[in-house]
């Protein structure tokens, strides 16, 4: 009797599956609905990541859209020119001008380990978004720094942003823009900039001064130095923290200028105690203040040192 | 005329006062997942009454014709017991084709519905709520027209409470930033179900 259950249990759950199989295989073919070709071939030619970073629901979404006619050949930002020229020979289009100014995200704190003072010490769940729930960011002394547990790098799908000492940093290289790490960071430290670009203020700090100063070595004090500077009427402070706008032509005049380094690229000059190998051309000029007034003038003899 | 006020009663009862996700906790995913906007909300709410609905028909015919003690297929193997404890895994696959299926057949003949629907038409296949009604009419031991009204009622209680929810939710609790830091998101909407939760509780004893 028994046998007789189990070998009824499995004949009717399998007959069932059969038969709704067959028949949802039958149902496929009956309502088979005509997709354009082109929508098919484009599918195949994007990168087949359904990151998003088009504006669309998937790849599937951006195909549909190219193949209608809707978005550009070059809609996809991941695959960049390649692609695109491959999806304007499927549509029979151009590839439209590729994008000249490529962008990639940007971390905007330096604060690692080694720069930023700890103040406390955080042993639970190792990710960015408790934390900063849990803590209201209180690991590191400063509130805003970047937590470097990492949320941004599950986020990301291309392997290009990692935690290095403490502090998310991006590689160039690899960043798509696709934008995963800008929504993941909850302390919105992420954002693009672009690819090209060599001086980016790296801080999010609205304290001004000492707090900064007392929390981080390398932070935006407000200082203003960077604005007074800047030729192009560029860079300003606003809620104690400077701010570039669009008319900066990366002369990075302002980042010479910062005291504390909270703006990427500064060129290195002579420091008070030079460095024994590395800075062999500002070896001959230890006078720091003087030099460091002269810079523009001085800091292409400095450039090619480092 | 008795069985027609039991039937009223039934889709009463299972509409408000035994709230199919404020009262009996199911489909509480699709409930708090699609009620973000009242548009998106509509559309979930519209196909889940015609998914419970169909749903709850078919597994009824199934569960007579096949699963149940006194059904031409166990009497004719001479099983006295039934195949009840078949029902979980018979339903989910029946339920299952039957969304793929609806979902194929939309896609051909009411192009304008399948879009409206979108993503939330298979979301559908995962919902607790179409099990549920599925098992609840073998354990109420309904009869047909009882299976179609409870479908009707379960379902509807559930569209009334996402367009409730997606309501207050586009009001009141999406970008407020007068919610305190920590209950932004999901919990000030846990909360908020919460509260109509309670607020549902007030039918009680509509129907005794």
């Amino acid at each position: 009797m028994i046998g007789l259950y189990i070998v009824v249990a499995a004949v009717l759950v399998g007959a069932t599956g059969l038969i709704l199989g067959l028949f949802l295989g039958f149902a496929s073919e009956k309502f088979k609905v005509k997709v354009d070709e082109r929508e098919v071939q484009v599918r195949a030619a994007l990168p087949g990541n359904n990151c998003g970073a088009c504006g669309f629901p998937g790849c599937d979404g951006c195909a549909h859209a190219i193949a209608t006619g809707e978005a550009p050949a070059n809609q996809c930002p991941v695959g960049g020119a390649p692609v695109a020229e491959k999806i304007a020979a499927i549509m029979g289009t151009s590839a439209g001008e590729a994008s000249t100014d490529k962008k990639v995200a940007f971390v905007h704190c330096q604060g690692d380990c080694s720069k930023v003072k700890q103040q406390a010490q955080y042993s639970g769940i190792r990710d960015c978004t408790d934390f900063a729930y849990i803590s209201a960011g209180t690991e590191k002394a400063c509130p805003f720094s970047c937590c470097g547990y990492g949320t941004c790098v599950k986020a990301c799908k291309f392997d290009a942003i990692h935690v290095v000492n403490g502090v998310a940093v991006v590689d160039k290289e690899k960043c798509v823009a696709c934008g995963a790490c800008v929504k993941a960071c909850p302390k919105h430290l992420i954002d693009f900039v672009p690819y090209k670009k060599k001086h980016i203020v790296a801080c999010k700090n609205l304290f001004k001064g000492k707090p900064v100063m007392d929390a981080c070595k390398i932070g935006c004090i407000a200082c203003g130095m960077c604005e007074k500077n800047c030729p192009f009427d560029a860079i300003h402070v606003t809620d104690n923290l400077a701010v570039m706008n669009d008319k900066c032509k990366d002369c990075g005049i302002c980042a010479q200028k910062c005291p504390t380094g909270a703006i990427t690229g500064k060129r290195p000059v002579p420091a008070k105690k030079p460095a024994p190998a590395a800075a062999t051309a500002a070896a001959p000029k230890p006078a720091a203040p003087a030099a460091a007034a002269a810079t523009p003038a001085a800091a292409p003899a400095a450039d090619p040192a480092k | 005329m008795k069985s027609l006020v039991d039937l009223l009663l039934i889709a009463i009862k299972y509409s408000l006062v035994s709230n199919v996700v404020l009262s009996q906790f199911l489909g509480i995913c699709a409930f708090l997942g699609v009620s973000k906007k009242v548009d998106s909300s509509k559309g979930m709410g519209g196909a889940v009454i015609f998914v419970i609905t169909l749903a709850s028909i078919v597994t009824h015919i199934i569960y007579i014709v096949f699963m149940k003690a006194t059904s031409p297929l166990c009497k004719a193997l001479g099983l006295k017991d039934g195949l009840d404890y078949l029902n979980t895994i018979v339903f989910i696959l029946v339920i299952a084709a039957l969304v793929q299926f609806i979902e194929m057949f939309m896609k051909k003949n009411m192009k304008g519905l399948y879009d409206a629907l979108g993503i939330y038409l298979p979301l559908i296949t995962t919902n607790c709520a179409v099990l549920g009604v599925a098992l609840n009419n073998v354990t109420f031991q309904y009869n047909m027209a009882e299976c179609i009204v409870y479908g009707i009622g379960i379902s509807v209680g559930f569209a009334l409470a996402l367009l409730l929810m997606a309501q207050i939710r586009e009001n009141i609790v999406e970008g407020n930033d007068k919610i305190p830091h920590s209950f932004q998101g999901s919990p000030i909407v846990l909360v908020t179900a919460s509260l109509m939760a309670i607020a549902f509780c007030g039918f009680q004893g509509l129907i005794r």
